[in-house]
């Protein structure tokens, strides 16, 4: 253990040294890395981009030999394909024939059908040649069956014997068969495919060339038929191929032919990729890009997300590419499928070293230097870092010993992309994080430059660091929550443009984008294949393609009906006998250049040298498919062409001639045909653009079903206007009834402000000061203390009760349950207070939306609010959605007298209600009867929040001091009772007094600065009272002698939470979305975390986790112990953010106009209860949980008691 | 939906009286009836079930998981053909999708049962499962198994027992990493037991057959494969309801 201390010690020192080191030089430790990148990327560029197109190598045919299957490694511009025979050497017979001269007397079928027929006697010539014994039987590549699933084909291609092909093999290589055909095109078109074809057509194997420069049509303009006798050699001999090169030459000597006869092409082929494979590959990509989404989506919290995230990518994919050029290097030249293989080492790299790193950097304490904070974050994490890689390390080197090939190769290649990506881990992204930490601090002290030059009230509040932007603040202690529609107004610039770059899908664009320039890349480099394929494919899909596309559209059709414009030239007709001289030859046929354009020629280009290249890249593999012979991996060696001239005199034609030819009917004109291309041209790009939209159409449903939460957190205002009226509702059906009906308790005619409670009684308060007690079992009113008749026990000092009973009586009829469809009148309960009634109407028909007022979880942000009103009118026109309209006029009948009546605190223990004036008063009423029994006017600063505790209350009040109070019963202790616990069970018995005590109430110890800044935040438990202010610190008191225990610094917000608990749980949240969980004995931070964009509005903890819930109306759950995030909430807008919980794995949150029950263990929900039927408008503001597993929350101007047994009895 | 019967009822009956065939008309008429009125209460049925939230969040879960299922199998059954593969792409979806189409649909419910019966068992143990429950590590899980498959068919081993030997490490790693829960141990091994105890029965009938078989009538990968895909079900499976139920926030 002291070793392994020890080792984990060292780490975390060189750790810390090496984030010191990062954030202290960020610009020359970047380029040091990208300069390490290019390096190790350089060998890459001998790499072949990928792509699926055939690969040539040129060797002359003088000095040819067939390769060893030793790799030569001097040879070094030979690829490493050419090793071993070919898989057949190709020798292509490329015949050029015309009808020469032209003759008007000619049909058009006399273009192809005598050439076509000369085809048989080459052929019989090619088969018979012999060269000293050997022939070509013993020499070509036989085959022996085709296909079982080619039968159609089987009458044209060859079966068995040698593998030679050509236009002959159409009518079986017998003349008879041509001559007795009545229609050569059909013949030839009949076993064309109808629709769409990847592979190369029949047409196209036969005759050896593109279908467009066939020439056999009825319309081609240059009436030279072109075709190839194609023969396939097993092996090489020379001195065959080259004396039956001779001999056809002198048969069919081609005039000034220049053809180059010196370099035979070997054309590699790469494995196929069909569709099938296709797909596998596909899904594995897809999953790949949403683990990279799911991933980065976790990347919180720094100054620029999107900026990380394409760092933590570009992380991954250059150690990819650094371990792929490093094996290169050292000469492991990979064997794998690269595009295969790829997604899966990407996961085995996996992007969660990064985001573990930034979660780590992101969670030290804002207040330290950048330097420091990348030291701290990256030393915490060092050991979990070093862990991980070795037993990743581990795993692979285990995968390396199963001596697989594969594998093996696998494994090496991770090993190397591992080290690098850590290297590149630890310099690169700790660099660029660090950057941005900086960056991010720099726009924080931009921004609160001028909060802290000084702080006049009526400025806006300081603005605090990432977050939706903060609701300003009129007053520098109010914690308000702004309505939603304000909200999304006041974004920051920055904040605008992630919206924006969210809201117009940039990412997918730029992937879109790259995935054109990858097709782009892959065209450019593989000319032979995709060119030439989509081009066969547009001009082969017309039945008469051939003449689809004539040089020139503009042109009249060249041969109406008879022909009569095409007149012959006047040169008399060669006869087609062999001349051996070349010159002869050639000055013949110089002469038809001067002729006119129709008279036939025969010219060789440098571009019939190769014709093969213009063919599909996919001709050689379906030919040799046929046979079932794979070109995949293998590759064929092309020799040179033997070009043969054939001339054919007009009478030939003429004799070959079938007799239907003549009755050929009249083609059509050219601009059909045109019309047919530009169809066919159409339909591909229909069926392009209807791919796309299939594409578009999977894309968006993954993206609906594998991302369902907000993308990039927009999509708030579109899915508010959506569904306006149903608050709290995903799924678009009216509310359910739920089994649980919520208790109203009616009564009150204006907003419930303070609610406490002890188990037993309820009491409420609302804005104009009436105080309700309740009974907390069964919803009865017990109490009324209404406000303006303290007028008068301000005076006397002790307050009748004077029409408790009548009241007590009308409260009965007030409690309705919720499903009941008639509201009966309201009574008049005021009645003999007449200055009051036309308050209650007006409070009842405009009902201001009160989620303006929607604090945070304690009765204290709405009443200072209000006092603020009261104070200084000029302000709360920054609260718009406030009711300022309603509230003035009922102002002025409260403020009549001298007593400042409203209520900003209110406690309630035993029998005994705690109320806090804004006057500065503390009062103790009689929960029962309704009676002041003692009021202390010590202080004049009103009471902001109260705690009480035992014998004890504390008052904490606006002006940042702490009173503490202590209650003393006077009578005799012999009638001092107590009820049993009321609380949660572990709280200390409340004293429950009697109403002929005499209760006196003294100030024990008042803590003048307690804070710098309002207390804005007080609980009390376990013996401990805890203050939270706005000046950023939280200070526990110990209650019994009023002492400051410690003063907690952590946050760099106001505090605006705090959860303790009797087993001294402190936790506290503050304005910079921080939750902080300290020690109370010790006073120390246990955990520390980011948890929210704006402040923490609330907090709860079990004995297992924390619950928060923000201003981003996002609630979190983290882990207590390690302050690791469980998973998190999202709610719905202005959802409210009262929280709490009822037993250990449930949890209930307020929404608008509905309180939602939660598992906690799964994050489930588990029921939605509406409180009313109108609930628009109407936010939880405050919820209490009470022990027989009720829930108390204020709804408006009703107090709403639900019973929850039904939930309790499913989880436990 | 009763107006859709009615019309339903009085166009057969006119056309029964039309055709002078009344007792076989009739005959069709009930059954109609019969057939509509089950359907109608079906779709009812479905639909009140929608309204409760719990059934419907369960609903989404098990289609969800459903689809994966499919999906899953369609590309990895393609991985497995594609070990004899033919050069006409064509013939191999057809082959996919003709012969075999009740391959993904059984894997699709495969799926949704065992992804559900996953937080079942965790809520029924009283051990809820904590580690690692993000979607990133889910897709990664998913990744890893797509791998494993991957490596089942490409790869050429020396002999079938080391094949086997390799994936089953991997398939425990593929535990040890994404799941490392009792639960999701055991439910694997019965998922892996249960489905390769099927697939015997259904080679023993000869429904469709392994080409090399070495462990009785299939490949001794097959229960590697199965626990590995018990196991990422599950992992999707126990998603926290929430990403499930806000959904159709976005």
């Amino acid at each position: 253990m002291t070793v392994r201390e020890r080792i984990r010690q060292n780490i975390s020192a060189a750790f810390y040294r090496h984030g010191l080191l990062c954030a202290s030089y960020p610009v020359p430790i970047i380029l040091f890395t990208s300069a390490s990148i290019l390096t190790c990327c350089y060998p890459l560029l001998k790499l072949p981009l990928p792509g699926t197109g055939p690969v040539e190598f040129t060797t002359g045919v003088r000095d040819y030999s067939t390769p060893s299957h030793e790799s030569q490694g001097d040879l070094s511009e030979r690829p490493d394909w050419y090793r071993g025979p070919p898989v057949a050497y190709i020798q292509q017979v490329l015949v050029k024939a015309a009808v020469s001269p032209w003759d008007n007397s000619l049909v058009p079928v006399d273009v192809f059908r005598s050439p076509l027929g000369r085809v048989f006697s080459v052929l019989e010539e090619i088969r018979n040649h012999v060269y000293t014994d050997r022939s070509l039987e013993a020499l070509c590549l036989q085959v022996t069956d085709l296909l079982p699933g080619l039968r159609r084909m089987q009458a044209v291609l060859p079966e068995h014997g040698c593998l030679l092909v050509s236009p002959g093999n159409y009518w079986q290589n017998r003349r008879d068969l041509f001559d007795a055909d009545p229609d050569l095109l059909k013949t030839v078109h009949q076993h064309e495919p109808k629709g769409l074809h990847t592979s190369a057509t029949l047409k196209d194997l036969l005759f050896g060339v593109p279908g467009k420069q066939t020439g056999v049509n009825l319309y081609s303009k240059k009436r030279v038929v072109t075709y190839t006798i194609t023969i396939a050699l097993s092996s090489y001999d020379a001195r065959f191929v080259a004396s039956l090169r001779a001999r056809l030459k002198q048969l069919h000597p081609s005039a000034n032919c220049t053809l180059r006869e010196d370099h035979m092409v070997h054309v590699h082929f790469k494995e196929e990729i069909g569709i099938a494979e296709l797909i596998p590959l596909v899904t594995t990509y897809i999953i790949l890009f949403a683990y990279i989404y799911f991933s980065t989506r976790k990347i919180d919290m720094v100054k620029s997300k999107w900026g990380l995230a394409l760092a933590a990518v570009v992380t991954v994919l250059s150690s990819l590419l650094m371990s792929v050029g490093l094996c290169t290097l050292f000469g492991l030249t990979p064997t794998l499928n690269g595009g295969e293989i790829f997604p899966y080492l990407v996961v085995v790299i996996g992007l969660e070293n990064v985001l573990v790193l930034t979660k780590s950097v992101v969670s030290t304490p804002v207040d330290l230097e950048v330097k420091l904070r990348i030291a701290q974050g990256l030393s915490n994490e060092s050991w979990s870092i070093m862990k991980n890689m070795a037993t990743e390390l581990c795993i692979i080197l285990i995968g390396y010993f199963t001596f697989v090939p594969a594998i093996q190769e696998f494994c090496l290649f991770a090993v190397v992309g591992l080290v690098s990506d850590f290297f590149l881990q630890m310099f690169f992204f700790t660099t660029v994080l660090s950057i941005d930490i900086r960056r991010m601090e720099l726009a924080d002290l931009n921004r609160r430059l001028p909060a802290e030059a000084g702080m006049p009230p009526p400025k806006p509040g300081p603005l605090r660091p990432r977050e939706t932007p903060p609701p300003p603040r009129p007053s520098p202690h109010t914690i308000t929550l702004q309505a939603p529609a304000f909200r999304n107004l006041r974004l920051p610039k920055r904040l605008r443009v992630v919206y924006f770059l969210a809201r117009t899908r940039l990412a997918q664009r730029i992937i879109m984008v790259g995935t054109v320039i990858w097709i782009g890349i892959l065209v450019y480099t593989d000319p032979a294949g995709l060119r030439t394929f989509l081009a066969a494919q547009v001009s082969e899909q017309s039945p008469l393609g051939e003449a689809g596309l004539p040089p020139h559209l503009g042109v009249a059709p060249v041969f109406p009906g008879g022909d009569p414009t095409s007149t012959l030239s006047g040169l008399p007709a060669p006869e087609p006998t062999p001349l051996p001289e070349n010159q002869s030859q050639g000055h013949r046929a110089a002469h038809p250049e001067v002729a006119p354009v129709s008279s036939p020629q025969i010219t060789w280009g440098p571009e019939d040298e190769e014709l093969w290249r213009r063919l599909s890249f996919r001709h050689w593999p379906s030919l040799f498919s046929y046979y079932n012979i794979t070109l995949a991996k293998r590759y064929i060696s092309i020799l040179p062409v033997i070009p043969v001239t054939l001339h054919l005199s007009p009478q030939e034609a003429i004799d070959t001639r079938h007799p239907q030819d003549t009755h050929h009917a009249p083609p059509p004109s050219i601009k059909t045909s045109d019309l047919q291309t530009d169809l066919t041209l159409y339909k591909v790009a229909a069926l392009g653009l209807f791919a796309g939209v299939v594409l578009v159409l999977l894309l968006f449903c993954l993206y609906r079903v594998l991302c369902p939460r907000n993308y990039g957190q927009n999509g708030v205002p579109h899915g508010r206007r959506r569904r306006g009226d149903l608050p709290c509702d995903e799924y678009g059906y009216s509310p359910p009834i739920s089994e649980i009906s919520p208790l109203l308790l009616r009564g009150h005619s204006m907003d419930i402000e303070c609610l406490a409670s002890d188990g037993m009684l309820l009491a409420s308060c609302c804005l104009v000061g009436h105080i309700r007690v309740w009974d907390a079992q069964t919803g009865d009113c017990l109490t009324v203390i209404p406000n303006n008749g303290l007028r008068r026990s301000s005076s006397s000092g002790c307050w009748e009760h004077r029409d408790g009973g009548g009241a007590v009586g009308g409260q009965d009829v007030d409690i309705f349950p919720i499903r009941r469809r008639t509201t009966p009148a309201r009574p008049a309960l005021f009645g003999d207070q007449p200055d009051l009634t036309p308050l209650i109407d007006t409070n009842f028909g405009l009902s201001p939306p009160s989620q303006a007022l929607s604090s945070s979880g304690f009765d204290f942000g709405g009443l200072v609010e209000k006092a603020y009103q009261e104070h200084e009118p000029s302000p709360t026109l920054a609260f718009p959605p406030s009711p300022p309209p309603v509230l003035p006029p009922e102002l002025p009948p409260q403020n009549n007298g001298d007593w400042d009546s409203s209520v900003w605190a209110m406690e309630l223990r035993g029998n005994l209600i705690a109320t806090g004036r804004s006057s500065g008063k503390l009062e103790l009423w009689d929960a029962v009867e309704g009676s002041l029994r003692c009021s202390n006017e010590d202080g004049v600063s009103g009471i902001t929040a109260l705690a009480f505790l035992n014998n004890r209350i504390v008052a904490a009040r606006l002006n940042g001091s702490l009173d503490f109070f202590t209650v003393e019963i006077t009578k005799p202790l012999g009638l001092l009772q107590y009820r049993g616990p009321p609380g949660r069970g572990s709280l200390p018995p409340s004293p429950c007094y009697s109403s002929e005590d005499v209760i006196s109430c003294q100030l024990t110890r008042s803590v003048q600065c307690a804070h710098q800044k309002p207390i804005t935040v007080l609980k009390a438990a376990a013996g401990r009272v805890v203050t939270g202010s706005q000046d950023h610190t939280v200070r526990v008191y110990r209650l019994e002698d009023s002492c400051c225990l410690f003063t907690l610094q952590g946050h760099s917000g106001g505090i605006t939470a705090i959860y303790i608990d009797q087993t001294m749980v402190l936790a506290s949240g503050g304005q910079d979305g921080t939750i902080c969980v300290w020690d109370v004995l010790t006073g120390s931070r246990v955990s520390h975390v980011y948890g929210h964009r704006g402040d923490v509005t609330s907090l709860v903890c079990t004995t297992s986790c924390i619950i928060s819930s923000g201003l981003d109306d996002l609630i979190c759950i983290w882990d207590r112990s390690t302050g690791i995030k469980l998973y998190s909430i999202q709610q719905e807008v202005g959802c409210g953010a009262s929280l709490g919980v009822i037993s250990e794995s449930l949890l209930v949150t307020g929404g608008q106009g509905c309180v939602s029950f939660w598992d906690l263990n799964y994050g489930d929900l588990l029921q939605t209860v509406y409180l009313g039927q109108s609930s628009e408008g109407q936010s939880v503001r405050q919820l209490l949980v009470l022990d027989n597993a009720a829930i108390v929350c204020d709804f408006g101007s009703e107090l709403s008691l639900v019973y929850v047994p039904s939930v309790l009895e499913k989880l436990d | 939906m009763p107006r859709l019967e009615e019309h339903c009822w009085s166009c057969s009956c006119s056309a029964s009286v039309k055709t002078q065939e009344l007792s076989s008309a009739r005959w069709v008429v009930c059954k109609t009836a019969e057939m509509m009125s089950i359907i109608t209460s079906v779709l009812s049925h479905a639909y009140g079930s929608l309204h409760s939230l719990q059934s419907a969040n369960l609903i989404r879960r098990g289609l969800v998981l459903f689809i994966v299922g499919v999906v899953l199998a369609l590309v990895l059954n393609l991985l497995q053909i594609q070990r004899n593969v033919t050069l006409f792409p064509e013939e191999v979806l057809d082959t996919l999708f003709s012969s075999a189409w009740w391959i993904p649909l059984c894997c699709g419910t495969a799926a949704a049962v065992v992804g559900l019966l996953y937080p079942c068992l965790d809520q029924h143990l009283g051990e809820p499962h904590k580690f690692k429950r993000e979607w990133a590590s889910v897709t990664r899980c998913i990744a890893v198994f797509v791998g494993i498959n991957h490596a089942s068919a490409k790869l050429d081993f020396a002999n079938n027992v080391q094949l086997s030997l390799t994936l089953a490490a991997l398939s425990l790693g593929l535990w040890w990493t994404f799941d490392r829960s009792r639960s999701g141990f055991g439910l694997g091994l019965t998922t892996a037991f249960l489905a390769t105890l099927i697939a015997q029965l259904l080679v023993y009938n000869g429904i469709y057959q392994y080409t090399s078989p070495d462990f009785l009538y299939v490949r001794s990968w097959l229960p590697c494969i199965f626990f590995s895909g018990g196991v990422t079900v599950g992992n999707i499976g126990r998603q926290p309801g929430s990403t499930f139920v806000f959904r159709n926030e976005t």
